[in-house]
């Protein structure tokens, strides 16, 4: 396939691998975060680790909008149908995440609830057009790469006068996230950042300048085929060789600077920041989450049903939220491959296809546990 | 959830913001609220059923040119 193929060519591979073999610096070591969950994929599923030299490391990061969301907001969401009768619409990945007393959307739409998968925000719309007699909430999740389309839907709704549609705003914001890294009171240590890339297609690599200007830290926007993450690491590499810390985008055939204003000034007619949000993994971070501005409040599920603020604890001994903020990596969580399976996932990142724990699983689970063997 | 993919557009109706895109010769409909300016036979990448951004030809091209360019300056 066109753009994709091109970017998983095997000789490029073996020759980006041989370069950066040669540049790297043998008397240091390499700490990169990759901020997305497909970017720990693309690293998993085409072995790049192991083309790397061993002083260069990725540290996972907490991309991954189904992996942070805390179990309070899912047993919201099953509060949703088991007790307001409304039609939920989801995207697939939230589907097994589990939710307080074993439950999960799963389980609660095999107990007879009305709740469906669907692949877009238009199926939610059309979901709502079908059925004016019942409420239809669509469960709106992820990063600034998903929330223009619910702001389109939102839009579409107002124009169609479609009263029975309304979303669970879950959208969050990835520099907030990358501050929260950063600001730690204990840090983990990170040399540099593989960027997003297709949130920064929308919010645009200037989103991220101020990380490299006040924490000093290199990042490169890299895109998600196996030839980006190993051109960007060299980047970031050559830009530690050299005590650089600039913003770069490896990812120019998708990304700019500014972005994609369009869908920018989309997103500010119909959010804005809430106060605070809770993190798995994070906390609480303060303006790190979008709501439905006053304007649209119409549409706001969590106003129409006042629905409570649910904390729930994790499962026991589920290291999520410490691999989340990369201080952990999954083989040191002794459910990974145990109790906690994509079948019976225990922690999110088990379930969604970007959470690291599902990539290790998937591609690599091994790999990991032999080095910590090794040094131990 | 972030992961979107290239696809072809290969009709565009204009009454309702919609475009025809072909992936790997699957035909799908997908809306084109996020994006102007892209005309048939351009390659965007789709999202949950939206097409994001236009992409780049040229500087896809670049980019393939500096992951050789690397590898020539490892050569022995």
């Amino acid at each position: 396939m066109k753009y994709i193929d091109e970017f998983r060519e095997h000789s490029l591979a073996q020759q980006l691998a041989a370069a950066i073999k040669q540049e790297a610096d043998t008397d240091r070591t390499y700490r990169l975060m990759e901020f997305c969950g497909g970017h720990t994929h693309a690293i998993f599923r085409y072995g790049i680790q192991d083309l790397l030299p061993h002083n260069v490391e990725f540290i996972h990061g907490p991309g991954c909008p189904v992996c942070v969301l805390p179990m309070g907001r899912i047993d919201n969401a099953i509060e949703l149908v088991e007790q307001h009768d409304v039609i939920l619409c989801t995207y697939a990945d939230l589907l097994r995440v589990p939710a307080s007393q074993g439950k999960s959307l799963l389980k609660t739409k095999a107990a007879g609830c009305d709740i469906r998968m669907i692949y877009s925000t238009q199926d939610a719309l059309k979901i709502a057009r079908e059925n004016p007699d019942r409420e239809v909430v669509f469960f709106a999740i992820g990063f600034e790469t998903t929330t223009p389309p619910t702001a389109v839907a939102i839009k579409q709704a107002r124009e169609q006068d479609l009263k029975n549609f309304s979303i669970f705003c879950n959208h969050v914001l990835t520099p907030s996230a990358m501050q929260a890294i950063l600001d730690a009171p204990e840090p983990v240590s990170i040399d540099g950042f593989l960027g997003p890339s297709h949130v920064s297609t929308i919010i645009g690599s200037q989103a991220y300048e101020v990380f490299a200007q006040h924490y000093l830290k290199p990042i490169v926007i890299a895109g998600f085929e196996p030839l980006d993450v190993m051109q960007s690491s060299l980047m970031l590499i050559r830009q530690l060789n050299t005590n650089r810390h600039q913003v770069e985008n490896e990812y120019t055939r998708a990304v700019t600077r500014t972005g994609n204003v369009k869908a920018q000034s989309l997103m500010q007619d119909v959010f804005c920041l809430r106060d605070e949000f809770e993190w798995r993994g994070l906390g609480l971070i303060p303006k790190s989450a979008l709501k439905l501005n006053e304007n649209y409040a119409e549409f706001d599920a969590e106003l129409r049903f006042q629905l409570p603020a649910i904390k729930a604890s994790d499962v026991k001994g589920c290291e999520c939220p410490a691999i989340l903020r990369g201080a952990k990596r999954p083989v040191d969580c002794k459910l990974l491959g145990t109790v906690c399976t994509p079948e019976n996932p225990m922690g999110s990142c088990m379930v969604s296809s970007e959470g690291a724990c599902a990539a290790y699983w998937s591609y690599g689970r091994l790999r990991g546990a032999k080095a910590k063997r090794l040094s131990a | 959830m972030c992961l979107a993919i290239p696809a072809k557009i290969i009709a565009i109706d204009t009454t309702n913001d919609r475009a025809t895109v072909s992936v790997d010769n699957i035909q799908v409909e997908v809306s084109m609220a996020l994006v102007d300016d892209v005309i048939v036979g351009d390659y965007v990448l789709v999202h949950v059923g939206y097409a994001l951004n236009k992409i780049d030809q040229d500087e896809a091209l670049k980019t393939i040119a500096l992951f050789a360019e690397a590898g020539l300056s490892s050569a022995p």
